[in-house]
């Protein structure tokens, strides 16, 4: 089985002052240190997920941090729009399973900079206050900055870890910005990543970026999927939406409050915004449950979900 | 895993399946030219980048190749792109247009300044609702990426390397890959 063996986060104000690389590195030497990995040449691959890379190059800095790291194998960066890092989970999860190594490090990282900043800016997609996913008055959404990095590993040693249990891609091929409005690959994932019982799942965390049309079509994928009585997780209100490392950033942070037995509020959520209604809080909530769903999606049309259950 | 057909788009050269087509253009223009001859009912082409048209027209020629009924919506195929140069080409021209004392960003450059999309673009001209991928990766990994593709869910791939590095310099080397 693949299971997460380490995890690490490091937020946008904590590191402003250090390039891509820098950042990249700073969180796998955390994570590799505390998942005791002795040997990285032989054992470790590196997956980065990220949009636009360093400066737009998404190769060169994959080869710096895995020269940096002494990772030997020739790294994979999985550019999979706003999916990238629930991809690179799938991708990492696959490689394991038959390839010679017995760790990934999964990094997600972008910087937040103009290029970025005028693209959503044109596209009318920011929202003017803190962004409220799934909420009557979002106005869409606000970008952050993140670096995150799992480590997953291959093995049958995994008591008290999180394992990965399903992952699941689907584009909606209806549009290439425009979220599908059936919730298509959305819906497609979710059905693909659902545990044998409904009811073992703790909570879905969602894409939920606070612009109408995304949101709206989660609801739609949720309520085809059976899942709307299943506690939603919804984070860009505290992060804002970090891209490429969104879904290792959301993955992490879910992971750990469920650690804790707790779901986390919904930053900014005050009233049902959605078509279907969905089970989401402003309040923190409670739970003994062992399954979660991370779901996200993406320009290009893209759709991905990945399932982990706590051993 | 197996290839059943491949193809291979060059600035100067196109083969399909081993044997030459005969060209007339050259550079970014052979890929226009392709469009006219093989497809030309799909106006979008014109309002998308390098990358995706190259990796439209390339899909569309093996997808006629293969001969099989299209049309249906089907979600047992995936499309990977693998690559080195992921958006760059048209990342620039994109840049191009948040200069400082030209500050007009283009909202249809932004879309594609993402690699994946071409792998959408293939998804919604052949209503595939599979899975799409896209990796920046060595080129000596494609085969292995590809084939960890494969599972209960997606029986054939299309797909391969597809590298723009500009408008002088590109190429497709696109296959459909089945068990």
């Amino acid at each position: 089985m693949v299971f997460a063996a380490a995890h690490s986060i490091l937020l946008g104000e904590e590191h402003s002052d250090m390039s891509f690389v820098e950042r990249c590195v700073y969180v796998a030497r955390e994570a590799i240190e505390e998942a005791g990995i002795a040997d990285n040449e032989a054992q470790t691959l590196l997956v980065l997920s990220t949009t636009k890379g360093d400066n737009l190059d998404l190769w060169t800095p994959a080869l710096q941090i895995a020269q940096a790291l002494g990772c030997t194998h020739r790294p994979i960066v999985v550019s999979n729009a706003c999916t990238s890092g629930v991809c690179a989970q799938i991708t990492a999860a696959r490689l394991l399973a038959t390839g010679p190594y017995k760790y990934a490090v999964v990094i997600g990282c972008d910087i937040l900079t103009d290029f970025i900043r005028s693209g959503f800016e044109a596209l009318k997609a920011l929202s003017p206050e803190p962004c409220r996913p799934f909420d009557s008055d979002r106005q869409g959404l606000n970008l952050g900055e993140a670096t995150a990095c799992l480590i997953m590993a291959r093995g049958e040693e995994a008591a008290g870890h999180w394992v990965y249990e399903a992952g699941s891609i689907h584009n909606d091929a209806n549009h290439i910005t425009g979220p599908s409005r059936t919730g298509e690959g959305s819906y497609r994932c979710l059905r693909d990543v659902l545990p044998t019982e409904i009811a073992d799942l703790a909570c879905l965390s969602l894409h939920g970026t606070g612009t109408p049309y995304n949101d709206e079509m989660e609801s739609i994928a949720v309520h085809r999927a059976g899942l709307d009585s299943v506690p939603v997780v919804s984070l860009k209100g505290y992060y804002g939406h970090t891209l490429g490392a969104a879904g290792l950033l959301e993955t992490i942070v879910t992971m750990r409050h469920l650690d804790s037995g707790l779901i986390p509020a919904a930053k900014g959520y005050q009233h049902q915004g959605t078509t279907y209604a969905l089970n989401i809080s402003a309040e923190r909530r409670t739970t003994d449950k062992r399954h979660f769903i991370k779901l996200l999606s993406g320009f290009g049309g893209v759709n991905a979900a990945v399932r982990w259950r706590k051993q | 895993m197996k290839q059943i057909h491949h193809i291979l788009i060059l600035p100067d050269r196109v083969v399909v399946d081993d044997q030459p087509v005969t060209i007339t253009t050259q550079g970014a223009d052979i890929v226009t030219e392709l469009y006219r001859r093989y497809m030309n009912d799909y106006p979008k082409f014109f309002k998308m980048d390098l990358l995706s048209r190259l990796g439209l027209v390339a899909a569309d020629i093996l997808l006629q190749t293969e001969g099989a009924e299209r049309g249906a919506e089907r979600d047992d195929r995936a499309v990977v792109i693998v690559n080195r140069h992921a958006s760059l080409n048209n990342d620039r021209a994109y840049e191009a247009t948040i200069q400082p004392d030209n500050y007009f960003p283009s909202p249809s450059l932004f879309v594609y300044t993402l690699p994946n999309v071409v792998a959408g673009e293939i998804a919604i001209r052949n209503h595939y609702l599979g899975e799409t991928a896209c990796y920046i990766a060595a080129q000596e990994d494609v085969e292995p990426l590809i084939a960890s593709t494969f599972n209960e869910h997606t029986t054939s791939v299309i797909g391969g390397w597809l590298d723009v590095t500009d408008e002088k310099e590109f190429i497709a080397k696109l296959s459909i890959w089945t068990h």
